[in-house]
């Protein structure tokens, strides 16, 4: 009966380990991971090697230039050589991480008989008037037409013309070297109407490490996708001055013009308001009298700031050349270009940085969550900052600016999204606060069992040794 | 008879000024009370105090986000409603009638507060609610309430850690949300909300150490609460002494509120800054100073909108400080905290008194007979 019993005991005993070990098996296998999985912070995955790839990303500005040859610009000899292309790349030195590289490709080539007619004609506003074909320009390209050394279209001591539109006129030399001096010539010309150093060193100003502190360089606005501008006028004495402007008049007239030039830069809305200042009551037996504000010489000053604000200064021309008068807009079509390399560059440094700092981020702080819309956010301004490079590179300026101001669109949404703030931080004390209470109730019988097991189980290896 | 004339050098001179506020060295504010009930009357006249020195100092509404987590002006424990007093017998009405609160009663959170630092604000936020700044603002933040070791409790219900805020910050360095940033806490233990900040740029001050109590500066026995608390008391009364042109810097900020004043001792961080704090102004997180440049270019623009020609000439630029913008003339404040409290005239006892000390000779009296009078006189 004892022994009977000592066996169902055993049986039981045996059970007993199975159940325990079990659990444990469960608790570990299938609980362990179930708790860590469902409470770690959700990150969509991120392209962290693009990411990183981006700060190398080296960016070439490629500025197509057609050089147009007329007959007696150069020796016959030389052209006889044309048409070719020469090619010259120089590399920027900025204190940036991404490097930068201006590539001017130019085109040479002969004249066509109507540029040829052009180009005889009597003034050079006269020979642009029939060559300028605004339409037909790419942004970001230019025109350079070699006139003979003796011609009259330019006065006799300017070497070079630069004109409203993205042409320019340079003359030419009879000479062995003709095409190496031109070449110089034209790549000032060119460096004129599209990209240097300082243009780009103020478009990336904020990226580059320098001491700020002394630094009293003029910047522009920032680049982004709108701007709002608003007239005040501020009436310091409503009771004896009674002020009117035309401001919509004077928009309309100056100031949309020169917004609608510089549109391809970002939306722009115009208001206005009228500040009186130390409202009181006037007597009215004393009429104030009557100010009507002259907006032409206001407009005059304030589309002067407003090139300014945006950044587009008086270009450095080269010596012996003559700078054509403005266009009624106030703006050349190559200072918007110019203003559009600038812009889209400092997008893409923007872009760039913003997204290596998430990445930053997510490295250092654990609990931020990152969605899935937020990643594909994060993709798209990737994706956008590579197609930006590659159309600089292939020298269209348009659809790159286009580019680069989605990235930065992009990279900002991801990087502000409010998502991201979703968890807060709990402190490690504040955490086993938590989980003890919940795990060790169920945790320290399935230890102890388990303990109870080994040492049995050691026991009864040990025995059979003891009795042989 | 009016008649119309060309106020043309008027219009010259108005158009000539280039406002270029992006550019100036412009300061934020983030000011935080964290504390709800009325007795902590004392932490919303705090945050409401530093708020008035800085709008004095010249930072407009726009650059300051305010914080309160309850309403004591409009409390029905209120006394005086619609004032909040910094000083006892009602001498200063921190409240006014120009405050702007943008965050109030139970929007004061831990989320809503960290959401404001990082920028990560649901589109629907309006401008005022939002910290509008870039890597040229300096920023300063006031946090104030009841807190602890390495934590400052919200509304009596929530925490933020030293550790979420050290975290914060590093988030606004990341994405250059400011040049340099002051943080200022006037809570028990405060030292500890500093020592986790990692992020450069950052100087901190607090007005007790780890372990130590921040207290509580006078009560007002007409309003019934204490009415300001000892360290923000006397950054109060030094601020009253800076103007906008002050040449005052962070190292006298350092040595208000010494231990015999202020019981607690305070305590201040400038590892992470990068400038030694002698050379750095109060004004420059305290003030805004907003540079002007004034330009002599102009395009030439004819009648009919024809520009004829060009004129573009050599630009001197000037930088001049433009005024500050005053708001209406306050009580002046230095001269109130330092005067002596004023003799009330003396009146004889009332109706009331008099009729209330007869009842009790009567009483005694009949108790007692009127032969034990001459044990009084």
């Amino acid at each position: 009966m004892a022994a009977a019993g000592a066996v169902a005991t055993d049986i039981e005993v045996v059970r007993g380990k199975r159940a325990a070990l079990f659990f444990a098996a469960v608790a570990i296998v299938l609980g362990l991971p179930l708790w860590w999985k469902t409470t770690e912070t959700y990150r969509a995955p991120l392209p962290y090697s693009q990411i990183s790839g981006l700060n190398a990303l080296q960016l070439r500005l490629k500025v197509p230039v057609t050089v147009v040859f007329t007959r007696d610009s150069v020796p016959l000899d030389d052209q006889g050589k044309l048409p070719f292309t020469v090619v010259h790349e120089r590399e920027i030195p900025l204190k940036y991480k991404m490097k930068i590289k201006c590539r001017f490709q130019k085109n040479y080539r002969r004249a066509l008989d109507h540029e040829e007619e052009a180009l005889s004609l009597g003034n050079v506003q006269e020979a642009e008037a029939v060559l300028a074909q605004p339409e037909k320009q790419v942004e970001g390209s230019l025109t350079v037409y070699v006139i003979s050394e003796h011609s009259s279209l330019l006065p006799q001591d300017m070497m070079s013309y630069i004109g409203p539109e993205r042409t320019a006129v340079v003359r030419g030399i009879m000479h062995r070297e003709a095409f190496n001096i031109i070449g110089r010539r034209i790549i000032q010309v060119a460096q004129a109407m599209s990209l240097t150093e300082d243009v780009l060193a103020a478009a990336l100003a904020d990226h580059l490490r320098e001491d700020k502190w002394s630094s009293d360089k003029r910047r522009p606005l920032k680049s982004s996708l709108g701007y709002e501008i608003t007239f005040s006028l501020l009436n310091p004495d409503p009771k004896s001055h009674d002020v009117h402007w035309d401001i919509e008049g004077a928009v309309q007239r100056y100031v949309q013009p020169f917004l609608n030039a510089l549109s391809a830069a970002g939306n722009f809305s115009v208001d206005s308001q009228v500040y009186n200042v130390d409202p009181k009551a006037y007597n009215a037996s004393e009429r104030p009298v009557r100010v009507e504000v002259d907006m032409v010489r206001v407009m005059e000053v304030f589309l002067a700031q407003l090139r300014l604000l945006f950044g587009i200064a008086y270009p450095q021309v080269p010596p012996k050349c003559l700078l054509s008068g403005p266009k009624s807009e106030g703006l050349m079509t190559w200072e918007l270009d110019r203003l559009l390399w600038a812009r889209s560059v400092e997008n893409l440094a923007t872009a760039t940085t913003t997204l290596t700092s998430l990445a930053q981020l997510l490295g250092k702080i654990s609990n931020i969550v990152i969605k899935d819309d937020v990643a594909s956010e994060v993709y798209r301004a990737v994706a956008a900052v590579q197609k930006a490079a590659e159309e600089l590179a292939s020298g269209h300026l348009s659809s790159a600016f286009a580019a680069s101001q989605e990235a930065v669109t992009s990279s900002e949404r991801a990087f502000f999204d409010p998502s991201l703030l979703h968890l807060l931080y709990f402190p490690d004390d504040q955490k086993f606060a938590i989980y003890i209470p919940l795990f060790l109730p169920m945790a320290v019988p399935i230890l102890l069992s388990l303990v109870k097991i080994f040492l049995e189980t050691r026991k009864s290896w040990k025995k059979p040794e003891k009795i042989d | 008879m009016a008649t119309a004339y060309f106020l043309s050098h008027c219009a010259i001179t108005l158009a000539a000024f280039l406002l270029l506020s992006f550019r100036s060295v412009a300061a934020s504010q983030i000011e935080v009370c964290t504390s709800r009930f009325w007795f902590n009357y004392r932490h919303v006249a705090n945050t409401l105090s530093v708020y008035r020195s800085v709008k004095r100092l010249g930072i407009p509404d726009s650059h300051i986000v305010l914080m309160l987590a309850d309403d004591m002006a409009c409390n029905p424990r209120n006394p005086k409603p619609a004032t909040v007093f910094s000083h006892k017998n009602m001498e200063l009405n921190v409240y006014g009638d120009d405050v702007e609160v943008d965050y109030r009663s139970y929007e004061v959170t831990v989320e809503n507060f960290l959401r404001v630092l990082t920028g990560r604000i649901p589109p629907s936020t309006p401008r005022s609610k939002r910290l509008l700044s870039d890597d040229r603002s300096n920023i300063l933040i006031y946090m104030t309430g009841h807190g602890g070791n390495g934590f400052l409790k919200f509304q009596d219900s929530e925490e933020i850690t030293n550790i979420e805020l050290a975290d914060a910050f590093e988030q606004m360095w990341q994405k250059r949300r400011y040049n340099e940033l002051l943080f200022i806490i006037d809570t028990c233990q405060g030292a500890s909300m500093y020592e986790r900040f990692y992020s450069p740029n950052i100087m901190a001050l607090a007005s007790s150490q780890v372990g130590e109590d921040s207290l509580s500066h006078q009560p007002d026995p007409a309003i019934g609460v204490h009415l300001m608390d000892r360290y923000t008391f006397y950054v109060l009364e030094f601020l009253e002494e800076i103007n906008p042109a002050s040449q005052t810097n962070m190292n006298d900020l350092f040595q208000v509120c010494p231990k015999n004043l202020c019981v607690s001792t305070p305590g201040h961080r400038t590892d992470l800054f990068q400038r030694n704090p002698k050379n750095v102004l109060i004004t420059d997180f305290f003030g805004s100073v907003r540079k002007v440049e004034i330009t002599t270019e102009t395009i030439s623009l004819r009648q009919d909108s024809e520009i004829t020609e060009s004129s573009y000439k050599e630009d001197q630029m000037d930088e001049e400080l433009m005024e500050p913008l005053k708001y209406v003339e306050q009580l002046p404040v230095a001269q109130i905290i330092h005067q002596k409290p004023k003799l009330k005239d003396w009146h004889p006892p009332g109706g009331f008194i008099l009729g209330l000390w007869a009842l009790i000779i009567m009483v005694f009296f009949k108790t007692y007979g009127i032969k034990h009078m001459k044990f009084i006189f």
